[in-house]
């Protein structure tokens, strides 16, 4: 579903991906890892189409489709999802009015009626208990107030509405205390389909004993120097990331 | 970035303004100029007793010796007093055969407004007072209110049909040495709604005068009583809108308001005046002057105001409380988009012991607009105990508009209370793409955030008009952000 060709970007200038190629089929999921500041959030930014990043080279491919010429709103109905790393807070926009716009204007896409209130209401009731989310975060404003943890929460609670093919989930699990991670990897596992795909970004192992990889990139100064099973996040975990360093290091000089 | 977002940004708010139709209908008008001819013409026409052109008179020379006040935080060209025509009136077809037939071309312009002049095609529970220029065409749901007791009626029918209402409270809220426009709009008011809740009377439906410029050149100055007495309620809403001009055109309005004894008025404003083109040319100059007097004991005012029209607006719909116990409220949304400016607030005088106000002023500029809070909070020596909360908040959107704040305080009691809280506060690039990755346009996105940040606001308008009201917000920044 998705092919990421030598894709380099930059931001203001700083060159930050410098050729990343990824391609992940429907029903996988990948996991991203690697050191903070290696372009990790940058590639799930260019992904989500936002323009502070810049493209300069390379492509991305989405069912077939050039995906960088497509509008960040496009993308998102046409089922691509990003848990932010950090949620933005709107105040005086309640969830409610928030998660009704998005899911109509995604009906819209698809050529269906705007949900009846009731209706909406009803779904919005049940993916709150899928996920496990305190019902009084949905009648807040959207994450004004909310600890780190519920806004991660809220994340998944909003990709469970919106369904996506491509869900990418950028450091959900950090600042999670046990349960938190327990729900949100289950929120994850519940949405699972055959034929739907994640692209989980993480630094934890823990998570992934959850949410079960089938592959595990590493991201390291802008790309993509080694991918293996999920055994690989277990080895990073153990030693840490010098040893990939070193070896990146050995190839260039090689 | 910034470039793509301001260039959106100026997208969404080029909005284009709806009402700014001309409708050609016949018109009396008298000639340009102001003078005390000019103002026993008028008076003549109305068919006016002495003491109200001694009031006009009076008026007018006391405003000879005024200047154009010149503290606002707004740009205002020179205003030629003598350019204005200050009475044009739509004329009476001969042909139509009762008073209460309109000519078809005015009911054609007030639906064309969404305006029925006809009661039974008219939003169910609201009575419309509908003033073209400088009269009133036609005031509906009389004979239903006045079973009741109520009168609402235009205020020349006012002056013919109840003289001794009109006299004893006739600028005792506003006195016509108030201010500049209040004292022109003393001399020259020409129309304008009169309203009378009789003791223990809750009015069933809302009363609303919609006010419309049409003539070019003309100037319109209205003039609003309303008395509500003593456990009376009564909840009013006033809306207007003019035709696109390039001239801008002068309104210096009066709203006056008592309210007695344990009675409550609620005065809801949706104010639509043609702002004005994306370039700033053209446009009204709303410049008015309203206040409530909280007489009696446990008495309440509240003004709600959703200001997205007029090129300059120079308004402050005040409370004096002077009865125990009284409260005070003022609800704003004010909107500057392109090159329009607002100059809003209240006055809050606290003379009664125990009186309360709250004031929520919600400025949103976009464009080049310039959007000032100026509010006063006074509380005088007897007043003990009362209490004040004002809340005044700043949306900016774009960097090339302006917001800002000018609260003043004056405490002349110790037990006083007085809290202000302020913010300022941006639409960012990162809540734009948070909806964005949701799917929503950064179009629905602004509208989404400016009605979040207007609602408290907007839940204070009678239910017909508050969903109107946010249509009108969108509009009023349509193709303004990014
Ligand atoms: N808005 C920005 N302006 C300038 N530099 C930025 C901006 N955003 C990211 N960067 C830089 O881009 C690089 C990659 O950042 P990115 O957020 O993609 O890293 P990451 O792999 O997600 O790190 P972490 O694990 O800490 O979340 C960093 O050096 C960062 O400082
Ligand atoms: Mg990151």
């Amino acid at each position: 579903m998705l092919v990421i060709n030598n894709l380099k970007a930059s931001i203001e200038g700083k060159n930050i991906l410098k050729g990343v190629n990824l391609e992940i089929k429907p029903g996988e999921i990948h996991a991203i890892m690697g050191p903070n500041g290696s372009g990790k959030s940058t590639l799930a930014s260019v992904l989500a189409g936002r323009d502070l990043v810049k493209v300069t080279e390379g492509s991305v491919t989405y069912f077939g489709k050039n995906l960088l010429e497509m509008s960040a709103e496009d993308r998102a109905k046409e089922g691509i999802f990003l848990g932010f790393q950090y949620p933005i807070e709107i105040p005086g926009v309640s969830m409610v009015n928030f998660m009704k716009a998005a899911v109509n204007e995604q009906r819209k896409h698809k050529g269906l009626e705007p949900l009846s209130a009731s209706d909406f209401l009803k779904m919005m009731r049940e993916k709150k208990e899928l996920v496990e989310i305190d019902s009084k975060l949905a009648n807040r404003s959207v994450n004004e107030g909310f600890s780190g943890g519920e806004k991660k929460k809220n994340e998944i609670f909003q990709m469970a509405m919106l369904e996506p093919k491509l869900a990418i989930l950028d450091e959900t699990d950090s600042g999670l205390d046990i349960d938190a991670l327990r729900v949100v990897a289950n929120g994850v596992n519940k949405i699972k389909r055959p034929d739907n795909s994640f692209i989980v970004i993480t630094h934890y192992q823990r998570l992934l004993d959850y949410i079960v990889p089938d592959v595990v990139h590493v991201l390291y100064d802008g790309r993509i120097v080694k991918t293996a099973g999920k055994e690989l996040a277990l080895e990073l975990e153990e030693k840490g990331y010098d040893w990939i360093k070193k070896e990146v290091e050995n190839n260039i000089l090689a | 970035m910034e470039k793509d977002q301001n260039k959106i940004l100026s997208d969404v708010t080029s909005g284009e303004y709806k009402y700014g139709f001309y409708s050609d209908i016949e018109t009396e008008q008298i000639p340009k100029g102001l003078s005390e001819e000019v103002i026993k013409v008028i008076s003549k026409k109305k068919d006016e007793p002495d003491w109200l052109l001694e009031f006009r008179l009076k008026s007018y020379r006391h405003w000879l010796t005024l200047k154009m006040p010149a503290w606002a935080h707004l740009e205002i060209p020179p205003i030629n007093y003598q350019d204005i025509i200050y009475y044009a009136a739509p004329r009476k077809k001969e042909t139509l055969k009762s008073v209460d037939d309109i000519d078809p071309e005015l009911k054609k312009t007030f639906d064309k407004l969404g305006i029925s002049l006809e009661e039974q095609k008219h939003l169910a529970g609201v009575a419309v007072d509908a003033v073209m220029d400088s009269v009133s065409v036609k005031t509906t749901f009389r004979e239903t209110l006045a079973e009741l007791g109520i009168i609402f009626c235009s205020f020349s029918e006012a002056v013919k049909e109840y003289p001794e209402l009109v006299k004893r409270y006739l600028g005792t809220v506003v006195p016509y040495t108030d201010n500049f426009f209040a004292s022109l709009n003393s001399a020259v008011f020409s129309d304008g709604s009169f309203c009378y809740i009789p003791k223990g009377v809750r009015c069933p439906m809302e009363l609303s005068t919609y006010f419309r410029i049409n003539s070019a050149n003309t100037g319109q100055f209205e003039r609003t009583l309303l008395v509500a007495d003593e456990e009376s309620y009564v909840s009013y809403l006033e809306g207007c809108t003019a035709p696109m001009r390039d001239e801008n055109q002068l309104h210096a309005a009066i709203v006056e308001i008592v309210v007695e004894k344990n009675a409550e008025v609620k005065y809801s404003t949706v104010q639509n005046w043609y702002p004005g083109s994306r370039e700033g040319k053209g446009g009204i100059f709303n410049f008015v002057t309203k206040r409530g007097m909280c007489k009696g004991e446990n008495s309440k005012i509240s003004w709600t105001q959703v200001e997205t029209g007029s090129a300059i607006t120079w308004k402050y719909p005040s409370c004096v409380l002077r009865g125990d116990n009284s409260i005070g409220e003022f609800y704003s949304v004010a909107v500057t988009n392109n090159y329009q400016q607002a100059d809003t607030g209240t006055k809050m005088i606290h003379v009664g012991k125990n009186t309360k106000s709250t004031i929520v002023s919600k400025g949103i500029s976009a464009g080049r607009g310039q959007n000032s809070y100026r509010g006063l909070v006074k509380v005088l020596k007897n007043a003990a105990y009362a209490r004040n909360f004002s809340q005044c908040d700043s949306l900016l959107l774009g960097d090339r508009c302006g917001a800002h704040t000018f609260p003043y305080l004056e405490v002349e009691n110790q037990t006083a209370i007085v809290e202000h809280e302020a913010t300022t506060s941006k639409i960012g690039e990162d809540q734009i793409f948070y909806c964005n990755q949701r799917g929503i346009s950064t179009e629905d996105a602004i509208a989404l955030i400016v009605n979040g940040y207007a609602r408290e606001v907007l839940n204070k308008l009678p239910m017909e008009f508050a969903v109107e009201a946010q249509k009108l917000l969108q509009i009023s920044l349509e193709g303004s952000i990014g």
